[in-house]
């Protein structure tokens, strides 16, 4: 043995400290604290914050039997799940895919949030739910309705307040028109509040006259709406498949694809110009598609669209889109094309979807051949600043300033 | 795709990390090199292999993932699936981040051979082994 070696450290178990010590290496060799970044589409994990969300219930029948319940039934029995292994066989460590941090100054899911953020660069989050995101198939209407608004409520009494930096759009239960006006009043002012969320993978056709209220009340004050996606191996065309990459693969952009097709066709941009609308966690590869296909339909059907000035495509065009997963080409014209085609430069929205195992990192976008810097900013951050309003950069690792009251 | 971009070292200097038998086999060690790198080393069938730990999709760290064997569908001549398991005699490193997978005798992703593993030079004397940075 050479005593006069240097020597490497064995880190136990193969592990390093937490599953972002690699993200903070790769901002720091792209100098990723020198750009804006805006994460539109981040995730917590609500399951053991269930005691603190049902406690918020208003009507006493349904929050009775939910404070009997433990988180874990709470999860399983009461909200409609979305199967499918995630870990691909035990692959992926889906529980250790976040480091939780137990601040003793700030709630534990904010201090994780933040801790996430610092480690990938990123200024601004917009937090959403996660086994919530199936609440919108359940056939319990008043379910949905109460513990939607005790998560929105939750969430922005114990966790936004605790960071500027921290954002949401509350979710909206959008199968009771009326009770998403209560909603709408209720959120829509509240501090970090930057639009509403519908999820996605529900089944309202919502270009039905009872619906229209709710985006009245949304285009009045000029609240972007967020279509936020998500597979569904129970639904019909995906049962076929018989793994869950495919129901991966093609159910994310199904849904955002359907939902997009409904708000173009029954010209609900016609009908209320000041709303923004996005479409998340459906990554982009879809929307040039939609813009060929609708296009080509309606020249050939534009009967069936009579409220419609403009082209499908430019329509779509003037709306948003997430980019995770980002789909990109071996090819880096082939990424250009697609980025073009649906004018991704101004319409394109970073997103983590951290800490969710497809995350993507601000590198990918950073990376990106096909873009200049300012095209890079623009995705990373700019983008969402002018669509959300937000003032500029504010984020300094180690330091998360508390909301002014 | 593209390969996570490659910093060159102007010299090249050896960290100990210890006794050589304490690699264990079909599995690894991660080690941080003077806070600047860490590198995974794998033992498989007696034969080590070493590898910047810096997944080539998106900087993850590939060398803290699970090794286990390629996952084979076996067909009957009338193309039905009889079984499947892993092979494992053909082990993947997969990155936690992502699911990336790696032949670990070769460093090479497993669906595109074009991009590998940096690799990194190890060196065994007096029965202890060194990593070479």
């Amino acid at each position: 043995m050479d005593d006069t070696a240097r020597r490497a450290s064995v880190l136990p178990g193969r592990t390093q400290e937490h599953m972002l010590v690699n993200a903070e290496r790769e901002r720091d060799r792209r100098g990723l604290d020198d750009v804006f970044i805006v994460d539109c589409d981040s995730h917590l994990y609500e399951t053991n914050s269930f005691p603190e969300i049902v406690r918020r219930v208003r009507n006493r029948n349904i929050r009775r039997p939910l404070e009997t319940m433990s988180a874990e039934y709470i999860q399983g029995f009461m909200i409609p799940q979305s199967i499918g292994d995630r870990s691909v066989g035990g692959r992926l460590p889906i529980s250790q895919m976040q480091h939780v941090i137990d601040a003793s100054d700030m709630h534990p899911i904010a201090a994780t949030t933040l801790h996430s953020m610092d480690s990938m660069g990123i200024d601004y989050t917009i937090l959403f739910p996660t086994p919530m995101l199936n609440l919108g198939l359940t056939p319990q209407i008043e379910i949905e309705i109460e513990l939607g608004h005790a998560f929105n409520s939750w969430l922005l009494d114990d966790v936004l307040p605790c960071s500027d930096r921290l954002l949401t759009m509350p979710y909206l239960p959008l199968g009771d028109p009326d009770a998403c006006m209560q909603y709408i009043e209720d959120f829509a002012g509240r501090a970090g509040v930057v639009g509403f969320m519908i999820t996605a993978v529900r089944y309202e056709p919502f270009h039905r006259n009872q619906y229209m209220k709710v985006f009245a009340a949304l285009n009045e004050r000029s609240m972007p709406i967020a279509f936020h996606s998500g597979p569904n191996w129970f639904d019909r065309p995906f049962t076929i498949l018989g793994r869950f990459l495919g129901v991966h693969a093609l159910g994310f952009p199904f849904y955002a694809m359907t939902h997009l097709t409904n708000v173009v066709l029954s010209g609900l941009p016609e009908r209320f110009p000041n709303i923004k609308w996005i479409y998340m966690e459906a990554g982009e590869a879809w929307v040039p598609f939609c813009i060929a296909r609708l296009d080509n339909e309606y020249k050939q059907r534009s009967a069936e669209a009579p409220l419609l000035q403009r082209l499908p495509s430019e329509y779509i065009r003037d709306m948003y889109f997430t980019t995770q997963p980002f789909e990109e080409h071996e090819n880096s014209a082939h990424t250009r094309a697609m980025i073009d085609i649906m004018n991704g430069t101004q319409s394109l929205l970073y997103a983590s979807d951290y800490p969710h195992p497809d995350f993507d990192t601000p590198a990918i976008i950073w990376d990106q051949r096909c873009l200049d810097e300012r095209e890079k900013r623009a995705i990373l951050g700019d983008n969402a600043r002018a669509l959300f309003d937000l003032p500029g950069r504010v984020a300094v690792p180690g330091g998360s300033p508390a909301r002014a009251s | 795709m593209k390969p996570a971009e490659q910093e060159a070292t102007a010299a090249k200097e050896e960290y100990m990390v210890g006794p050589v038998d304490d690699v264990p086999e079909r599995d690894g060690l991660l080690v941080d090199v003077a806070g600047e790198t860490e590198v995974g080393i794998f033992k498989v069938d007696g034969t080590l292999y070493a590898y910047e730990n810096r997944c080539v999709h998106q900087g993850g760290p590939v060398c803290a993932g699970v090794l286990l064997g390629k996952t084979e569908q076996h067909l009957d001549a009338g193309g039905r699936v009889l079984s499947e398991d892993l092979d494992d005699s053909r082990l993947r490193l997969v990155c936690p981040w992502h699911g990336w997978e790696y032949d670990i005798t070769t460093g090479r992703v497993a669906h595109d051979a074009r991009y590998r593993l940096r690799p990194v030079e190890l060196t065994v004397r007096d029965g202890y082994l060194y990593v070479v940075v």
